[in-house]
């Protein structure tokens, strides 16, 4: 039998099974936690560092999305000093690459862009990096702009844990990483890519979109890669 | 009581962001009732005067003149507001960042040129390497992103600070 636990999040007491996340039990709850790299179905990595959380009795900041639940356990998850890191993370992925929302196919539908606007990054206080990036036009239905990646591996997990086909990969180091198809392979290349789309479906931002579309015309059915999840269970 | 005064000007952006302003429609009356318009694209002035209360930049910081401008602007002027995604981010105009300035000349002025090639020297202000946000040429009080700005988001901030108050931008902000 599962254990259950009793945690706190922000004062309110909240049952809750071992093993879970912080997030999961907060999403569970209707507490919300802003988080990028997540995505429901997928498996937890901790990269975007917006899901940071006050976990009392530790000093350090926690990703809730990779934390599990304990006994007892007090999560605070909205503080002056949170919403100045979550703000501070926003802002470095916005000088990291080129986000142009005018020119972008997901204005409107870009969790990176909600995430601003909701954690209220009026503009970016750093220096912006300008970066020359590639636009991979290889694939026949598909298109990869790296521009607009911000490294979530979501693209990565899915295709490694639902399709089952690990196309893509995140490569170098740092700054100088980019996210790769089989090896650095161009996209339309890549052999054992089936051109599922799923990875195009699970990009919070523009990074990946269906060709043929327009500005603000490339809404996506994250929902639809993260119930292939749930109805896998148990199977 | 003495009118404030609303300085406006256009940098390296499409005048959409004066087109939101405009789009206030009878709402402006309401603005100006409170505020003369003394210099911008859309009054005859030709120079920045001193003592504006309100500025309202448009555009990024992309060439000689525009950095001379937004110094001109922020030195005469109580608070400025960078206006669009232009002002607040580079946005469209910072897609040339980067590429060299010699090449980007070249490309647009001899090989894309049709007839009379050759990169225009005379008349025009110099590119600075980067199409900078304003705040990375001058101290921008408040941030109104949106391209363009919504004309209830250009109406709300001003109507704030010219009674006086801090404007929140709050569920109004919004970039693209």
């Amino acid at each position: 039998m599962t254990e259950k636990v009793k945690v706190r999040i922000d004062g309110e007491v909240i049952a809750a099974t071992a093993g879970q996340t912080i997030l999961e039990v907060a999403r569970a709850n209707d507490k919300y936690i802003p988080a990028l790299c997540y995505m429901e179905g997928l498996s937890a990595v901790g990269a975007c560092r917006l899901c940071m959380v006050e976990v009392s009795g530790v000093s350090r900041l926690l990703p809730a999305c990779t934390t599990p639940v304990q006994e007892g356990l007090a999560v605070t998850t909205s503080s002056p000093h949170l919403e100045s890191y979550r703000k501070i993370a926003l802002e470095l992925l916005f000088v990291e690459r080129n986000h142009v929302c005018a020119v972008c196919v997901s204005s409107g539908h870009c969790e990176l862009q909600a995430l601003a606007q909701d954690q209220g990054v009026t503009h970016v206080r750093y220096p912006y990096n300008y970066p020359r990036l590639a636009v991979d036009t290889t694939h026949p239905r598909y298109v990869l702009d790296h521009n607009r990646c911000v490294l979530c591996s979501r693209c990565v997990r899915t295709c490694a844990e639902i399709e089952g086909a690990h196309v893509w990969d995140i490569a170098g180091r740092g700054i100088q990483s980019r996210l790769v198809s089989e090896l650095q392979r161009p996209w339309g290349e890549a052999t054992t890519c089936t051109s599922c789309g799923k990875c195009v479906q699970a990009c919070p931002t523009g990074a990946m979109a269906e060709k043929g579309w327009g500005v603000e015309e490339m809404t996506k059915q994250r929902a639809a890669v993260s119930r292939l999840t749930s109805m896998r269970e148990g199977q | 009581m003495e009118k404030l005064k609303i300085g406006t000007c256009w940098l390296d952006g499409c005048s959409g962001c004066h087109m939101s302003i405009l789009d206030m429609d009878e709402e402006i009356v309401g603005v100006l009732e409170k505020a003369d318009i003394v210099f911008g694209p859309l009054v005859d002035a030709q120079e920045w005067p001193e003592g504006v209360d309100v500025a309202v930049i448009e555009g990024a910081v992309s060439s000689q003149d525009d950095l001379k401008l937004a110094q001109t602007a922020r030195a005469r002027s109580k608070v400025v507001v960078a206006l669009g995604d232009c002002a607040v981010t580079g946005n469209v105009p910072s897609m040339r960042n980067g590429i060299s300035r010699r090449k980007l000349l070249e490309r647009v002025y001899v090989e894309g040129a049709t007839e009379h090639p050759g990169v225009p020297t005379d008349g025009v202000p110099a590119l600075l390497k980067h199409a900078e946000p304003l705040h990375q040429a001058i101290k921008v009080d408040v941030h109104v992103a949106g391209c363009p700005p919504k004309p209830s988001a250009i109406l709300m901030v001003l109507t704030e600070l010219l009674e006086g108050r801090e404007p929140e931008l709050g569920s109004k902000l919004r970039f693209g």
